[in-house]
Order: C-alpha cells, then structure tokens, then sequence
C-alpha cells in the first residue's frame, strides 16, 4: 500500500512543481529554491513528518524533505546542545545526500565527456 | 514588474510586445502536469523499492532509510546523467524529473562534467554548485530561521 502512497504523493508534489513551471513562470532554481523553503516551515510546524509516515519515499525524495530534514538535525542537536545546537545539528541529517552529491559528481567529472 | 516595464517603452515597443504575447505558444499546462506526475510518482516508486531493499537487507528503520536511499538515487542519477539518458527523461517529465532530489543531483553532475573541459578547480569546483546552490542557501537559511524560532518557543518559552 505505501507503494501506491508514494506514487501518488511524489506524483502530486510534481505537479506543484509542474504548476509553478507553467502557470507562474518560474524556473526550475526558484521553484525548487521555494520547495526546498516550504519543506523546512512545514517541518517547523511538525507537518512534514507525518506526510512521510503516510506515503514513505513519496514524501521523503521530493526536495521538500531536504528542508524538512535540515530541520530536523538542527532541532535534534538544540535539544542537546541549546541555540548552538542549530548550527552545528544543521547538515546531520541530509550530509548524505550533500556528499553523495558532490562525490559522484566528481566521479561524474573524471569518467564522463559533455554530451551535445 | 512586467508593468513597470511597459512605462519605458515607446507605443510601437508595446504595441510589438502585445503582439509577441498573442503569438507566444500556450504551454499545454494540463498535459504537462499528468506527464509529471507520472514521472515523478515512478521516481518516487523507485525510491520507495530502495528503501525497502534498504529496510528489509541492512537494518535500516524506516525512519534512517531515507538517507541511504537517497545516495542511491543519486549514484542511479550520475549513470543517467552520465550516458545522456537523464535529459531526455527530463524532457518528457519536466517538474517530474527537476522536484524529487534526483534533480538536484543532475544538477550538480552535469554542471561538474559540463565544466570540465575548464580545469578540476576552476570548473569542477567553481561551477559544481552552479545551479543546486540556491537550493542550499535557501534551505539551510530557512531551516536556520525555523530551528531557532521553533527552539526559542519550545526551550524558553516553556510548552
């Protein structure tokens, strides 16, 4: 069942996403700049978190859960450590997407000629 | 904005600007949009197939699978972005391919390999976060402004 959720979740996040290209005229760097921002006031109000328990990948690809998970270390390391918790927590949580990031695109870089 | 614009312009500019816009294709918005979602839910599929091979194989909870799963998707991605495929997927799939965190790292690998031909550091390093850095600036900014806001409520504010 939670196959169906993320497909149909994931799915609608797109269309926002497809919306905002169309009918708002944004490009893609601010649609996802504002995702990105919406994820983490979502999480800000403990909504985000339940939308993953509902619909699993569905909520938690989408970049809108790399707001929400930014939150998410920051909080974890404040509840710890107090306001300076929230810098040193921040990129806990999504350090994995950030270094896959950048490591396979370097590999990218080393193995792989421009195309077109 | 696009007002303020008009103010500078002499009449036969605007008129020439009413007619461009007459002339300007109509994006099939509805078309678009069942194109995205189908891209986008089949990536999100793929993710959730990761992270329960993740859950199931390694130990993973639920609640920690979606960083590995992630990383792979975003290796999936540098093999498509590599071989050229990524584009043409995006071409189809528009918003579908660009929202899940798979666009996010097409953006940072095909930035680092277009790039290349400058050099490692000025063009891989300098261009690698070209496009995806606004993408971390506003999400780590935002994400500080909420966990500090959200701290100073729940630690001093005594809920």
């Amino acid at each position: 069942m939670i196959f169906f959720w993320a497909f149909v979740v994931g799915g609608f996040i797109c269309v926002i996403g497809q919306i905002m290209f169309d009918v708002f005229k944004l490009t893609p760097a601010h649609t996802l700049s504002t995702f990105v921002v919406i994820g983490a006031i979502l999480d800000g109000f403990g909504l985000y978190e339940p939308l993953i328990a509902f619909a699993g990948a569905g909520a938690s690809v989408p970049i809108t859960s790399f707001g929400n998970s930014l939150v998410h270390g920051a909080m974890a390391e404040a509840e710890q450590h107090g306001l300076i918790g929230v810098v040193t927590g921040m990129f806990e949580v999504t350090s994995s997407g950030i270094s896959a990031a950048i490591i396979f695109a370097m590999i990218g870089a080393l193995l792989f000629k421009p195309k077109g | 904005m696009a007002n303020n614009k008009k103010k500078n312009l002499t009449p036969v500019q605007q008129e020439y600007q009413t007619f461009e816009k007459q002339r300007e294709t109509n994006r099939p918005v509805f078309k678009n949009c069942v194109k995205a979602f189908l891209t986008g839910g089949t990536i999100c599929l793929i993710g959730q197939g990761i992270q329960t091979f993740y859950i199931y194989n390694f130990n993973f909870t639920e609640e920690t699978a979606g960083n590995p799963t992630i990383a792979t998707l975003i290796f999936l991605v540098l093999l498509l972005t590599g071989f050229g495929i990524y584009d043409r997927i995006a071409q189809f799939g528009g918003a579908g391919t660009a929202v899940p965190v798979t666009g996010f790292g097409n953006a940072v690998i095909s930035s680092a390999i277009e790039h290349r031909s400058e050099g490692l550091v000025l063009g891989v390093g300098g261009n690698m976060f070209k496009l995806a850095g606004s993408v971390l600036l506003f999400g780590t900014f935002s994400a500080f402004v909420v966990a500090i806001i959200k701290t100073i409520i729940t630690q001093w504010g005594g809920f």
